[in-house]
């Protein structure tokens, strides 16, 4: 029991050891909040005045504006978290990492939750200012449906990322490729900027692969009025999915990565910093 | 020795093209190999394909899910071009800015760099050509995508080369000035952002016209837009590609092909002076901040 506790004591503590810097990072330079806050703002905008040159509903102005919010999530996830610790690896600090008697999840969630002040902060800004110049009204019908929705969906999409981390760490030098390559594909498979019924069904189920599709189709549901009418499945069912995808991500990414601890002890080549 | 190494130090310092000309080819081979190495054909094909077709498929779907695929009206090739050929700001300015972080603080060699008999904008400037062959394979496979799958009206004997070559080397070169005033800004700050030249390039969305006409905005904002060589180049490209077509939208139709030039060759002129001041200045700064050896591993 005692050890149990002990273990968990170090989990949390180096969660908060690994977000230290980060959080600190933030608070010596500001210069995120222009990057990460108010251009991605601007990107958001210029996909709202495409629904306005092209005369859509006043609801696609709201998905836009829920889907700009949500990139922030989805680029911390392969940022700051499945593109690190091969980032790590060249940086060296992969190896300390990997000797210290921690565990990897705990570093990358750590990572996560560090970056998770700028990420709030940039899907705040965007789905509050974004609300607001272009007059997007929301209808909230069920605050806890809302809520777990989001949960679940924060959760698995995080479960991916530690997933991706090890994966792309075995990648080697194709990490941030990998990272850059995933970004548009999914913004266009998650419908971030429309609504995912807009392709086929088996298109849309086969992108529910990715937390993000049903959370944020479930997320349009219950905050826009009309936001049913244009949604994949039901909000229970796009719940019950997101719960299957959580336990397999974060099962998936904790094999991933002890697989890769044990590899790098063994073989010594994972933390190798050879350029 | 070479006699242009002998006499190279009697040459005063901002005319000494062979360390201008060395810088920039050095660091284009330099960045090609960086670029091109790391990744096995096939990934690199479907990196090259699928990172391009997504993009402008995001705009596809937009579009059909509110005009059901009436690809016909003047904005589809609008949009589609206009975002197609902006793969160009993204590529461009990152490949400029973002050789500084990876100098810095991935590789560690910004400060050798800094010692070397190099001319830094220009090595800088020589990184982004990489990003440029690779931004230009996606904006082929881009607008082929367009032309083969989605009824883009383009056809090759209507097209106005020499227009179409004149505004694209006016449009990168703009660019890469862009880049450089960013790769300024980017040797002041920390490794907060991955792609601050895409960040920026994102932003330049809105005020460019890239994806819709100027005149969608607000009228405060359009004045951004008209202060954007990107704005003119965009237009310049489509006119060239498409004809009377492009002129369908009231924004920029009151000018000629040759006023259009005349204000891109101003812009870029303008950039050009801009991004050595602040290339300049922001080097002055990082150097009495000792930010040229900066790792922010945050």
């Amino acid at each position: 029991m005692a050890a149990r506790k002990s273990s968990t004591e170090m989990f949390v503590r180096t969660v908060i050891a690994r977000a230290y810097p980060r959080v600190i990072g933030q608070h010596r330079e500001l210069s995120w909040v222009f990057f990460d806050i108010f251009l991605p703002l601007m990107a958001t905008c210029a996909y709202v005045f495409v629904y306005k040159a092209i005369r859509a509903p006043e609801e696609y102005i709201g998905f836009v504006i829920m889907g700009g919010a949500m990139t922030a999530f989805w680029l911390n996830v392969l940022w700051s978290m499945s593109s690190q610790l091969y980032w790590e690896k060249e940086t060296g600090n992969l190896g300390l990492y990997v000797m210290a008697p921690n565990s990897l999840m705990a570093i990358l969630l750590g990572m996560a939750l560090g970056g998770m002040i700028a990420t709030c902060m940039r899907a705040l800004v965007i789905v509050v200012l974004g609300s607001w110049w272009f007059g997007v009204t929301y209808a909230i019908g069920d605050f806890i449906q809302l809520f777990a929705t989001f949960m679940l969906t924060m959760t698995a999409l995080y479960g991916l990322g530690m997933l991706f981390a090890s994966l792309f760490l075995m990648f080697g030098r194709e990490a941030w490729h990998m990272s850059n390559l995933l970004q548009e594909p999914v913004y266009l498979a998650s419908g971030f900027y429309f609504p995912i019924r807009s392709f086929n069904f088996w298109i849309a189920a086969s992108a529910s692969i990715i937390p993000l599709t049903l959370g944020l189709d479930a997320m349009r549901q219950l905050l826009f009025a009309s936001g049913a009418k244009f949604g994949f499945l039901s909000v229970r069912v796009e719940i019950a999915v997101l719960v299957v995808l959580c336990v397999v991500f974060i099962g998936a990414a904790k094999y991933s990565l002890d697989y890769m601890e044990r590899l790098a002890i063994r073989e010594g080549r994972i933390t190798d910093t050879r350029k | 020795m070479k006699r242009s190494e002998l006499s190279f130090p009697l040459v005063p310092r901002f005319l000494r093209f062979p360390a201008l000309s060395r810088s920039f080819t050095i660091a284009s081979w330099l960045g090609w190999q960086i670029e091109s190495n790391w990744a096995d054909p096939f990934l690199f094909a479907v990196y090259s394909v699928a990172k391009p077709i997504a993009s402008a498929m995001i705009l596809v779907v937009m579009y059909n899910a509110i005009t059901h695929g009436n690809t016909s009206s003047p904005i589809f090739p609008y949009i589609y071009l206009g975002n197609a050929f902006y793969i160009y700001v993204a590529t461009v300015m990152t490949g400029v800015s973002w050789a500084v972080i990876d100098d810095r603080e991935h590789y560690r060699t910004l400060k050798y760099i800094y010692i070397a008999p190099l001319r830094v904008p220009f090595y800088l400037l020589g990184r982004g050509v990489a990003r440029f062959i690779i931004g230009s394979i996606s904006v082929f496979i881009t607008v082929a995508f367009g032309v083969l799958f989605l009824k883009v009206p383009l056809h090759l004997s209507d097209i106005n080369w020499l227009m179409f070559f004149a505004a694209l080397f006016l449009g990168v070169f703009a660019l890469a000035m862009m880049g450089l005033v960013l790769a300024g800004v980017t040797l002041l700050i920390a490794n907060h952002v991955w792609f601050v030249g895409e960040a920026v390039a994102g932003a330049l969305y809105l005020f460019s016209g890239a994806i819709f006409p100027l005149d969608i905005l607000p009228q405060f904002l359009r004045p951004i837009g008209f202060l954007m060589p990107l704005t003119y180049w965009l237009e310049l490209i489509r006119r060239s590609l498409l004809g009377h077509t492009a002129a369908a939208f009231p924004t920029l139709a009151a000018f000629s092909n040759a006023q259009l030039f005349g204000i891109l060759v101003g812009l870029a002129t303008f950039f050009t002076l801009l991004a050595f001041v602040v290339f300049r200045y922001c080097d002055f700064l990082a150097r009495e901040r000792g930010m040229i050896d900066m790792t922010t591993n945050y």
